[in-house]
């Protein structure tokens, strides 16, 4: 939070002493100055204040949910990779790195704790499969119990494909047909629904 | 013919959605199998809620089946089951074991001191460590756990009357079955 105050920081260093931070970045110097500039120098600062918040309020918001003490950089990435391919039990459309759930907080822990004793990813998601199943994983390995949910999609566009090209083939020979008999005015192929 | 297929993409349709909504009044769509069904019950050590001092582990449990009911007095589905556990808990057959999960102990006393208790034991699990090894991913959830300290069944969820009748029941009458040959 003390990145916001950095805008008006130097009034705000000097006037520590000062019971609240809005008081701290008004001017107190010369009296004169002061009420010249009257209406001016309170007013750049929201605006900038807001615009700071705009920036970075997604960027302190990610710090809350995390102050975890990775032991260096590489950790911590392995750490965020890792989590991103793992589903929170509880909130089942978010990533245990995204999820703000009491469960999803526990399990990164847990998933911190392993990593400090050494554990590989492979062995971190068997933990996690052992206890929650299959479902924890957004890459689900293929096995007898997934092959509606991998081949699903396929059979789904299989069974598609094969009725338009079944209805595509059905209204090429009705146009052979309406191509022979347009003379004759008998068909109706203003029908086709 | 042509004329009738639209109306049997729409009552395809209809089936579908039909099954998809009875379907889901019957199944908990975020209810996840567990893993551990027909497994031995991670081993545990946890405090009893009323005298922490005391330290139950899994290892005092066996020789008799008991249903782990996974609570918490922050839990609103908790509030719907508690009820529930209160009637039918004697007619089951089986030790009721409260399992308080990432409760205060003040809390989860005043919560059973309002509500009444239905439990034989209670254990507290403050920190939640020792759930993640039972797969507990919110709470209320349930498992029956036999003589043997196998887990043989689990639900998700607020125990319903209905469940009740049409799962646990016939779950603990199998287990029944079996010590009496």
């Amino acid at each position: 939070m003390t990145i916001l105050f950095r805008p008006g920081g130097g009034s705000f260093s000097r006037d520590r002493r000062a019971a609240s931070p809005s008081e701290a970045s008004r001017p107190k110097a010369s009296p004169s100055k002061a009420s010249r500039l009257k209406p001016l120098p309170q007013r750049p600062l929201l605006p900038m204040l807001l615009l700071v918040l705009l920036l970075f309020g997604g960027a302190l918001h990610a710090q809350a949910i995390e102050p975890m003490p990775f032991a260096n950089h590489a950790q911590e990435l392995r750490f965020q990779h890792l989590t991103a391919q793992l589903r929170c039990p509880m909130c089942q459309n978010e990533t245990l790195a995204d999820s703000n759930a009491p469960i999803a907080r526990d399990l990164r822990n847990q998933i911190f704790q392993l990593m400090q004793h050494g554990q590989s990813d492979a062995q971190i998601k068997h933990y996690l499969v052992d206890r929650y199943s299959d479902f924890v994983l957004y890459d689900p390995p293929v096995k007898p119990g997934t092959w509606l949910l991998w081949f699903g999609p396929l059979l789904i566009l299989l069974g598609g494909g094969s009725v338009v090209f079944m209805v595509v083939r059905k209204r090429h020979r009705d146009g052979i047909a309406a191509g022979i008999t347009t003379e004759s005015g008998t068909t109706d192929d203003r029908d086709d629904w | 013919m042509n004329r009738l297929l639209p109306l049997f993409g729409f009552l395809l349709l209809v089936t579908l959605f039909g099954f998809g909504i009875w379907w889901n009044t019957r199944h908990d769509p975020n209810a996840i199998p567990s893993p551990l069904i027909n497994k031995p019950a991670p081993a545990f050590v946890l405090p009893e809620l009323y005298d922490p001092a005391v330290k139950v582990s899994k290892a005092d449990l066996l020789g008799k089946p008991y249903l782990l009911n996974v609570f918490a007095s922050w839990c609103i589905e908790c509030g719907v089951e508690h009820p529930v556990l209160q009637v039918e808990g004697p007619t089951l057959g089986v030790q009721l074991v409260g399992y308080n999960y990432k409760d205060a102990p003040a809390d989860a006393k005043r919560w059973l001191a309002e509500h009444g208790n239905p439990y034989h034991l209670l254990l507290a699990d403050q920190s939640g460590d020792t759930a993640i090894n039972f797969g507990v991913y919110g709470a209320p959830e349930s498992f029956l756990i036999d003589a043997k300290g196998v887990i043989r069944y689990k639900h998700i969820g607020p125990l319903t009357p209905g469940v009740i009748r049409r799962e646990l029941k016939p779950a603990i009458a199998a287990l029944s079955k079996e010590a009496q040959p």
